[in-house]
């Protein structure tokens, strides 16, 4: 008792200290807006230590999925590349494996991302431009020719036409000779989020969705390691989200998905497990860290104890990091390196999978060879000479992140009933509801930063003025939509066009008679059908999406 | 009474980031303009009939997609064909240097990069038209 005593009355103390300290006229809230204390005490951060936190590797996972985290094995650094054509995007690749990344991570063009052909019209000056231009199997036997598909995880960022580009990489593998089971990757297919944020999408959100429970499904028997979807945050957090948004409708959506695979007739367990999620990891530091920490342990909770999964893999939220594009500035950009080694510590600490950190120029353009290898080389300096990665969840008992950690958790609850009393997901995202609430943290972020509340080094404060930014950055070769359209002529020659027409038509017919259409997918990749032939076709067969209008 | 501003904010191409187009709207409205969203995925075609259409002063493209060297002269020439080529024609986002100097130099007045305060935009906007109506009134 007299412990408690001279506690509380060291704290009286020091509140009333603090009163008359001095205090900087600044603004000590996060970006989200959340009000930081001066001090965290242990009374602001409540928890049953064995239900809340338990040890790495252990229920419900806050302190991270393996119990070695770290020692175990390093996070796959992986760097997000493609420009130009397969060929182009293939010597990247190789650039960035010889210099010791451990992973692949694919950026397609707008027209692929899309579903339509680089020879579409609509494609003309988009082609090969912000990601790699991929309209066929052939285009993707050139992605990643001399990389043995057996041995590198590759992860794809593509969500509309996502069943088809994993058709044609199912197909790829196949034609390296390597077994559909032993690929290893992720696909992004998280189609949710595109009617939320990113907007790439393809058809309709209910069609969409029927493709997803049968990648899942096709996956679960016949290309087992793959992961069917990464459930992201990242793209609705860089369209303005706050934090807690991020976390809430990521698992939100994530938590769609299982209802969908369950109701698809699935056991849970036979697809959880290769669920996986993609966030951001964006400037404020603990909060982010805090994200990651509550992210697992309200994926864990609801995989138990709502969805009855049995298999502890399927409890466990495994993810990949970003850092955030939207915190790079374009004015005095060398200043993006240090912004982004904050933000993958960020990650690091929060017990990321992997992890990509962004290139100073992006800002700019896509980046450089340098840009890119200094970013990889932050990420390099963070595992081999910091002791960060040595211990798991260093942070687990500090005051301030998990009472962070627990008002995140509450947060998105407030949220998933607020989604629930809207009619669910694709109800919110039809009335706009998700949509509006990150254009509202977006707009508030922009006024912060406006009026100077938010401080931004180079833009708002110790800025330089006007004045040419001192770095080179990547120019794309303009002859990319030219060759893409030869090769493309090429194929369509060259072909046995009758088996492509016959593959296009058990399209049409898998669209209404309920089979698997990833199957039917990877029939066509072999019989050499483009992508926007095949998504022509879906979009024939279920409609073109048309989003509401929110402002 | 004042006469407003109306201006079109449209995203061209397949481009799907819309945080700074959607952005940017809702700061001209709260400057007393009068601003349509095109939406997201429009084609010249599209932006120059939506311009006509709603008879806009001004019209603001957005682009992320690195297209803008192919889209932005186009919907220039969408807007001539249809004898708007008086439209205050503007836009921004992820556009090196060297192509900014060169659209500019193509019939648009100004492209704003990254880092840009809105309300310069808005003040830019507000200038520029009332300097072309002080000018045609007195024209007239």
């Amino acid at each position: 008792m007299s412990q408690a005593h001279t506690s509380e009355s060291a704290r009286q103390l020091w509140e009333a200290a603090l009163e008359k300290s001095r205090t900087r006229d600044a603004n000590f809230t996060t970006l989200s807006g959340t009000e930081l204390k001066p001090m965290y005490a242990m009374e602001d951060a409540r928890l049953d230590y064995d239900a809340d936190l338990g040890y790495p590797g252990q229920f419900p996972f806050t302190r991270g999925v393996h119990p070695s985290m770290y020692r175990g094995r390093l996070w796959t650094m992986r760097q997000f590349a493609g420009f130009g054509t397969a060929a182009q995007t293939n010597e990247r690749f190789r650039f960035l494996l010889a210099n010791g990344q451990t992973g692949l991570s694919t950026a397609f063009d707008f027209p692929t991302l899309m579903g339509y052909d680089s020879d579409d019209d609509i494609s003309l000056g988009e082609v090969g431009q912000v990601g790699v231009a991929i309209s066929s199997l052939r285009d993707m036997e050139t992605l990643f020719e001399g990389i043995p598909l057996g041995e590198v995880s590759t992860s794809m960022t593509i969500n509309g036409p996502a069943p088809v580009m994993l058709a044609f990489y199912i197909a790829c593998g196949e034609r390296q000779g390597v077994d559909p089971a032993q690929l290893r990757g992720t696909i992004q297919n998280d189609i949710l989020k595109e009617y939320q944020a990113q907007h790439a999408w393809l058809v309709p959100p209910e069609p969409a969705l029927r493709m997803i429970t049968d990648v899942m499904s096709y996956c679960a028997t016949n290309v087992p390691q793959f992961n069917t979807i990464s459930i992201s945050g990242y793209h609705i957090r860089e369209a303005g989200s706050t934090a807690a948004q991020e976390l809430a409708f990521t698992l939100a959506n994530g938590m769609d998905y299982v209802r969908r695979g369950i109701a698809a007739g699935m056991d849970v367990d036979d697809f959880a497990p290769r669920l996986s999620f993609f966030f951001d990891s964006h400037l404020d530091f603990f909060e982010e860290i805090a994200k990651f920490r509550a992210a697992r342990r309200i994926w864990a909770r609801k995989m138990r104890d709502v969805f009855g999964a049995k298999n502890p893999k399927s409890w466990m939220l495994r993810f990949h990091t970003q850092t955030a594009g939207v915190s790079l500035t374009a004015q005095q950009p060398e200043n993006n390196i240090v912004r982004t080694a904050i933000e993958a510590l960020a990650a690091v600490l929060g017990g990321t999978q992997s992890l990509h950190t962004n290139s100073m120029d992006e800002t700019l353009s896509l980046p450089t060879e340098k840009a890119v290898k200094i970013a990889l080389r932050t990420q390099q300096v963070i595992a081999e000479e910091h002791e960060v990665a040595h211990v798991a969840d260093p942070l687990a008992g500090s005051f301030f992140v998990e009472a962070e950690t627990n008002r995140l958790e509450a947060d998105a609850e407030a949220y998933f009933k607020e989604i629930d009393s809207r009619g669910g997901v694709v109800a919110c995202i039809d009335a706009g509801y998700i949509q509006r609430e990150i254009h509202r943290s977006a707009v508030i972020y922009q006024r912060a930063i406006e009026r100077g509340t938010k401080k931004v080094v180079g833009v708002n404060v110790y800025n330089e003025g006007e004045g040419k930014p001192e770095i080179d950055i990547h120019r794309n070769d303009k002859g990319v939509e030219a060759e893409q359209r030869e090769r493309l002529s090429t194929l369509r020659s060259e072909r046995d066009s009758a088996a492509a027409t016959r593959e296009l038509e058990a399209i049409r017919a898998a669209c209404d008679n309920g089979d698997n259409l990833l199957e039917r997918f990877v029939a066509a990749a072999h019989a050499d059908c483009t992508l926007g032939e095949i998504c022509g076709v879906l979009r024939d067969a279920f409609g073109k999406y048309k989003e509401p209008k929110i402002l | 009474m004042e006469r407003k501003i109306r201006v079109l904010i449209a995203k061209p191409g397949l481009d799907g980031h819309d945080r700074g187009a959607k952005t940017v709207a809702t700061v001209l409205r709260d400057h007393g303009m009068e601003v349509i969203y095109s939406g997201l995925h429009q084609t010249p075609e599209m932006i120059a009939e939506a311009a006509l259409e709603e008879d806009v002063d001004v019209v603001g493209l957005s682009i992320l997609s690195g297209a803008h060297m192919s889209l932005f002269p186009r919907i220039r020439e969408e807007l001539e064909k249809r004898d708007m080529k008086d439209v205050l024609l503007t836009g921004g986002g992820i556009i090196p240097e060297e192509d900014m100097a060169a659209l500019e130099g193509d019939g648009f007045a100004k492209l704003f990069g990254p880092g840009t305060h809105t309300g310069e935009i808005a003040k830019w906007i507000q200038e520029t038209m009332e300097a072309r109506w002080a000018k045609e009134n007195s024209d007239a």
